[in-house]
């Protein structure tokens, strides 16, 4: 049965064992939330196995013809294009094939001819790239598949939900099945006697499903739910213990850091959908566009900046990575699940997803250095130099953390796409063996993680001292584990670049990098589990419930460096069907741009390999042997200056939590509510009390005086000429004739002279 | 049936409320529970009627006004009783009629100072009345009628029953809006007799208050003109929204007010402005909309901004929440300020969604409120810890208040930055990307706000105060009764925004085909 | 005929009568002054009657306006004598000028 378009069962498992905890978590006891949990992780590892299983048959075995042509038509939801080819073929299938590539404006009408056409080519297309590529390995067109629904519309456009799944999508399905299963066993030991168990595991339930619904996203708008989403598990998780403000302070500096480099994201989602045509957020349409001969470069550049401005902050790029380091507030399975394996990542999942947008944008098939390329390269240096200066375990592996993300996000940025993916998934496996090792070393001494209490500890941990080890290797890059390939790929990638000459400067940052993770991962070994222990009473090794996901971890670690195994390692002839399987099945043919496939280097693979040595070695000598300038930072100011500045955390945070935070909720909130009360207010009840002293004014002035005094007035007059008349009522009835006799005189003489 | 709801459903709607105020006048005062009874009994007899009218209405015809009735009211002045509704007044309608019956469920064991639930109760239907009535008018002076009856009933409700500020704020209120409302009413009027006259029915020609013949009927009105009859029902509405410089009124109406009357404030009252925008201003007079939108946008962005640094600087948890609403009508407004379908049906869906989650937080509020007898946030913390229920609500409210996708707000918020990069109606399309930034750090702000609000209330360990005060309860019966709708719908809207988008886009679509040159 | 003398004897006592009325303090005199004027007023009609009686015989009205005039007088003097005397009964005075309660 085909699954790979049912592929949204997968996170919908998940989301229902959130709900089942959530609700019943509490009544059914830690155990039954705990075994929820694993069983839905697990149902949904075995399907993503399958489904890694069938994609790759798929890729094994591609649909051609009819069949090709639905694929290609439903991945891109409406209008049938031809597919881009991989590999040097791109100018040559645009020429010779005579097709162009149909944009959006093909009419309804002529869209059953063209499918009729595409189909008719792209079969003979598919049949002359299995012989041209045969040299390629194999490339030919795979297109994703997509299902979709009407989500909601706006306007005449129907906007759509549904499930892309490809080899990168199987691929961190898998992975983040694995980890996050191996985590919920880990945790069940971990937080044993936690007052909020069953709360932490509804939040992981949520998670994996947020993280799975999030790389399965078939288009940007739903990758925005996703993204929020973990960031929304991550507040919760990192707070778990809410109770201290150091943990909420974490929280919330975590969730904000995000928020800001969010914005960046919702105007990048913005600015894609309107590139493409302002008509879907699919992420197909998105590619296609900007692979497409009429894209506006500038404006995807601009959308590629903005959408790396939330990649900044999630992925803990220079500047937006203060977060991770104080997200280490949280507990150690969710660091290694959240903050080292999956979700930070999610941004470098992001640009992998996008890349023909950044592809053309940046221009890297054609520059040597460019924004993204720095920012990574420049993180990983930033973020190793401050793994020297911890004393907390979690937080070295922490800064590690974001060195490496660094690295990933160079390699995708000199255009080395398979590298950086590839280094994603080998990261996942070592790093969270790292966290998970260190969260064993800790449950051993009493719950600290300050390494100036450890040391010794091989003595007492064995399992998690050699699986730590195993993975220090694999970090640091020790041929033949896992990191030494996919690190040495990006170097190989940053000297190779894309046509454009070698990202020069990316290469020499790497290198740097390559020795300094080396050194202050020997650091951390070597002050943990070497010399003697500086703690009190005395540690064991941890139950089996954690020693064996470390197990399982460590070999990981070991084995998966082989699956992207180099085509000409050294000259050794190694049949076709062993080589790249990684690239091969990850790496996306269908909207893709044309990358170049990153060749072996053996200098550089000896070098980098020397330098990691050298680190390791370097660390022993200091902290092992104890040899070397001890207490320099003690007798030299510039040394010490320059340690202060590392133990500042270069005073990044002081300049966003001390100054640009604290202001903005202090003096400039302050003075705004300030503004509100007193002008705006001030306005309004001014209004009112100027109204009230006209008001009075005019009682008092208008009317009292004036319009009162007229009524007033008038009754004045009638008194005082009453007054006046009455002086004529003398009571004497004489004065009263006479005045009558004179009347009748004037009357009389009126009658008698005028009438 | 259909034939009875297209002649009764609305009035019924509109008047059911009032009957039941009259009826319950001539309870005897001290019969309370008849008198709850009887309230809740009349909300949810509209309630059906709003069920009933979801039910018929053809939703493939959203665009056209549905269930009109056409009756002559005051044939001098040529003022009809004219209702109907579409698209865009039905998820209004629909909120209305959710809210008013779960006030008076959360407000059946708690009644505010001085207690006096009949006439309560009698204010609480009154104002439904007022409120369904402006969202089915569609004759200007039936809408004004409506428009003010609303203004007394919250008057007195936070007059009498309100906090220790409350006749200043009640006043305030009052006054502020009436005074809006008096420029609304020159528009009215000036809209009136400066438009062309249309025929009457009877013979004739008048000039008319129908809102469905004025949008051709003022075409012909000079553009100054025009743009100053806009300006008067830009003041009517924009206080009520309330925009910024004209909101002062709404931190101390909201603070001082009655946690029922708050919420019907914040998630009704709030709406009936930003409506007014998109029934009235917008449609009659577009070209006047397209000269004064980017002037609503800048205050409207101004407003996003300022509402969250004023939030940041509240020590009163109902001040934050209050300015909060200033923030994201903000949105709202930028939404319809761009003249697109995008925005407009944003700043529709920002409507419901905002009235459900605000509503919440102010329902949250005044649960602690009676409790702890105080909102001032250095005084409260801990409350996951001593009420973890109300902790988890409040922290579900607070998430979808700052716009997280997955649930309400988020839709309320997207689209309206969408909007935004595209204005339509020819609108400066720099100067609109600029708002667009703005309104993207703006949900910066938000979060700041929200989570530092709740990290200080729900996070850490309670008070001394209060860390054994028996009367710190956790969610009781009835207030579960009154949120559990309002957290599912939050939730449902949130990740099927079609129920909204929906119902509104047709209409929106039609109004928006006015502008020149629309985005997408 | 020419009845000149009989007016101007009429004239003459009616501005005796009328001078009585206006200016005597004693309220008989006043009295008797109106009588005065009242016959001057009768011996003008008598005269003017016997004037018309002259040109038509059958025309007594002045005669007889005369007998009527008198019986008025005779009966105002009556009440005049009465309205006197109650008033020297209330006031013990008849003077004109004390009369005046209905002083303004």
């Amino acid at each position: 049965m085909n699954l790979l378009d049912k592929v949204w069962i997968v996170p919908a498992i998940m989301a229902t064992s959130f709900l089942l905890i959530l609700f019943f978590g509490k009544r059914a006891g830690t155990k039954a939330t705990a075994a929820i949990g694993i069983a839905a992780v697990s149902i949904c590892l075995v399907f993503s196995v399958v489904v890694a299983g069938q994609w790759i048959n798929r890729v094994n075995h591609p649909p051609t013809g009819a069949a090709l042509a639905a694929d290609i038509k439903q991945a891109n939801g409406l209008t049938p294009q031809t597919p881009n080819e991989v590999g040097s073929e791109v100018n040559a299938a645009t020429t010779d094939s005579g097709e162009t590539v149909a944009t959006g404006d093909a009419q309804p009408s002529t869209e059953a001819q063209a499918t009729t056409e595409s189909q008719a080519t792209t079969e003979s297309q598919a049949t002359t790239e299995s012989q041209s590529t045969a040299a390629e390995g194999e490339h030919e067109t795979v297109p994703p598949v997509v299902r979709t629904v009407t989500w909601f519309e706006i306007g005449p456009i129907h906007f759509e939900a549904g499930t892309l799944l490809d080899g990168l999508a199987a691929m961190m399905l898998v992975t983040v099945c694995i980890i996050s299963l191996l985590v919920h066993i880990y945790s069940t030991e971990y937080l044993h006697g936690d007052e909020r168990f069953t709360h932490y595991y509804a939040f992981l339930s949520l998670f994996t499903a947020s993280m799975l619904f999030y790389v399965l996203s078939s288009n940007t708008l739903q990758m925005l739910v996703g993204w929020e989403l973990v960031g929304v598990c991550s507040f919760a998780l990192i707070g778990h213990w809410w109770e201290e403000k150091k943990n909420t302070d974490a929280a919330l500096k975590a969730f904000l850091t995000n928020r800001v480099g969010d914005m960046g994201l919702i105007i990048g989602v913005v600015i894609t959908f309107f590139a493409a045509g302002a008509t879907s957020f699919n992420v197909l349409h998105i590619n296609e566009y900007a692979l497409s001969g009429g894209a506006n470069t500038t404006l995807l550049l601009v959308g590629a900046l903005c959408l790396f401005g939330g990649v900044t902050s999630k992925s803990g790029q220079f500047p937006l990575h203060t977060w991770l380091p104080d997200a280490m507030a949280g507990p150690t399975p969710v660091s290694a699940l959240i903050h080292a394996a999956t979700m930070v990542v999610a941004g470098v999942y992001l640009i992998a997803r996008l890349y023909a947008v950044f592809f053309q944008g940046l221009g890297i098939g054609s520059s040597s250095l460019h924004y993204v390329a720095f920012i990574g390269g420049f993180t990983t240096i930033m973020g190793g130099a401050l793994a020297f200066v911890q004393t907390d375990l979690k937080k070295v592996l922490a800064y590690s953390t974001i060195s490496q993300l660094g690295y990933m996000v160079m390699a995708l940025g000199v255009g080395a796409w398979t590298a950086g993916v590839f280094h994603l998934f080998t990261h996942a496996f070592f790093k969270a063996c790292l966290f998970l090792g260190a969260g064993s070393v800790s449950h051993a001494c009493h719950h600290t993680f300050d390494m100036r209490e450890m040391g010794g500890l091989r003595k007492h941990m064995k399992v998690t001292h050699i699986t730590f080890l195993v993975a220090t290797l694999a970090l640091a890059g020790i041929v033949p584990l896992a990191g030494f390939w996919s690190k040495d790929e990006i170097l190989a990638g940053a000297a190779q670049g894309q046509g454009g000459g070698a990202y020069t400067l990316m290469l020499v940052f790497g290198l740097i990098t390559a020795f300094m993770t080396a050194a202050y991962m020997g650091r951390a070994y070597w002050m943990t589990f070497w010399g003697e222990y500086r703690g009190h009473g005395t540690p064991h090794e941890s139950p089996k419930v954690i020693t064996v996901p470390l197990a399982i971890l460590a070999s990981c670690a070991v084995v998966f460096g082989f699956l992207n195994f180099p085509t000409n390692f050294f000259g050794l002839e190694i049949p076709k069907g062993l080589t790249v399987r990684f690239e091969h099945y990850v790496q996306p043919t269908f909207a893709f741009p044309a990358v170049q496939a990153i060749d072996f280097r053996p200098v550089i693979a000896i070098i980098s390999t020397l330098l990691a040595g050298a680190g390791l070695a370097a660390a022993y000598i200091y902290y092992e042997r104890n040899k070397g300038p001890h207490g320099l930072t003690g007798r030299n100011r510039a040394a010490r200056a320059g340690y202060t500045f590392l133990e500042n955390k270069y005073y990044l945070d002081t300049l966003y939590t001390d100054i640009i935070a604290a202001d903005t909720k202090g003096p400039l909130a302050r003075a705004a509510y300030w503004f509100n009360q007193n002008v705006l207010d001030g306005i309004v009840d001014g209004a009112a009390s100027v109204s009230k002293k006209v008001s009075v004014f005019v009682y008092r002035d208008v009317d009292q005086l004036v319009v009162d005094g007229v009524v007033n007035g008038t009754g004045l007059v009638s008194e005082e000429s009453g007054q006046f008349l009455r002086r004529m009522q003398t009571g004497k009835v004489q004065q009263y004739a006479a005045i009558l006799f004179a009347g009748v005189v004037v009357l009389a003489g009126v009658l008698v002279f005028v009438v | 049936m259909k034939d009875f709801l297209n002649s009764w459903g609305l009035t019924l709607a509109m008047f059911v409320p009032l009957a039941g105020a009259l009826v319950m006048l001539l309870v005897p005062k001290a019969k309370e529970h008849l008198h709850k009874v009887i309230a809740l009994g009349t909300s949810l007899v509209v309630a059906l009627i709003g069920v009933l009218l979801l039910t018929n209405f053809d939703y493939d015809n959203g665009r056209t006004l549905q269930f009109v009735v056409d009756k002559s009211w005051i044939p001098f002045i040529n003022s009809r009783y004219i209702i109907g509704i579409d698209g865009i007044s039905l998820p209004m309608i629909a909120l209305t009629m959710l809210i008013v019956p779960l006030c008076i469920i959360y407000s059946w064991n708690h009644f505010p100072e001085p207690k006096n639930p009949k006439a309560f109760l009698i204010l609480i239907l009154i104002l439904e009345t007022g409120m369904i009535g402006t969202f089915c008018a569609q004759d200007l002076i039936l809408f004004f009628v409506f428009f003010e009856v609303v203004l007394l009933p919250m008057y007195f409700m936070i007059g009498v029953w309100g906090g220790d500020k409350r006749r200043y704020a009640a006043m305030k209120f009052f006054l502020y809006t009436l005074f809006g409302s008096a420029l609304m009413i020159i528009s009215f009027m000036a809209l009136y007799f400066l438009s062309d006259k249309v025929p009457v029915p009877g013979g004739g020609f008048a000039h008319t208050f129908d809102m469905r013949l004025l949008p051709m009927a003022a075409a012909g009105i000079s553009t100054s003109a025009a743009l100053w009859i806009f300006g008067g029902m830009f003041m009517g509405f924009g206080i009520k929204v309330p925009m910024f410089p004209f909101h002062t009124w709404l931190p101390d109406a909201h603070t001082q007010a009655p946690t029922v009357g708050s919420v019907i404030l914040a998630a009704v009252l709030l709406k009936l402005g930003t409506y007014g925008f998109i029934r009235i201003a917008l449609p009659i007079l577009p070209h006047a909309a397209e000269r004064w939108a980017p002037f609503i946008g800048l205050l409207a962005v101004i407003g996003i901004i300022y509402g969250a640094l004023c939030c940041l600087a509240q020590t009163d948890m109902k001040r934050l929440i209050a300015f909060s609403s200033v923030a994201h009508m903000g949105f709202v407004m930028l939404g319809i300020a761009t003249l697109t379908d995008f925005g407009i049906n944003a700043a529709i869906f920002g409507m419901v969604a905002h009235g459900l989650i605000t509503g919440m937080l102010f329902f949250v509020a005044g649960s602690a409120k009676e409790r702890f007898h105080t909102l001032d946030i250095a005084r409260l913390g801990g409350m996951l810890k001593q009420m973890p229920r109300m902790g988890w609500i409040l922290g579900f409210s607070v998430m979808a208040s700052l716009g997280l996708p997955g649930l309400a707000g988020f839709w309320g918020e997207f689209p309206a930055i969408l909007s935004a990069y595209n204005p339509g109606g020819g609108l400066n399309v720099g100067l609109f990307r600029v708002y667009m930034v703005v309104a993207a750090l703006g949900t910066v702000l938000a979060a700041a706000y929200l989570l530092w609000l709740f990290q200080r209330v729900a996070f850490g360990t309670p008070k001394e105060e209060f860390a054994h005060d028996p009367h710190v309860h956790d969610v009781s019966f009835t207030e579960y009764v009154a949120w559990v709708p309002m957290l599912v719908l939050i939730v449902v809207l949130g990740f099927f925004p079609n129920i909204i988008f929906h119902v509104t886009n047709p209409a929106v679509s039609n109004m928006v085909s006015a502008f020149t040159g629309t985005g997408s | 005929m020419l009845i000149n003398q009989f007016l101007f004897l009429g004239a003459i006592l009616f501005c005796i009568g009328v001078y009585g009325v206006l200016a005597r303090r004693n309220l008989v005199l006043v009295l008797m002054s109106i009588e005065l004027i009242l016959n001057a007023v009768n011996i003008n009609l008598v005269a003017f009657g016997a004037m018309w009686h002259a040109t038509d015989p059958a025309n007594l009205s002045g005669q007889v306006f005369a007998l009527f005039v008198i019986a008025v007088a005779a009966a105002e003097v009556g009440v005049g004598l009465a309205l006197v005397l109650m008033i020297y009964r209330n006031r013990q005075s008849i003077d004109a000028d004390d009369v005046d309660l209905l002083k303004g």
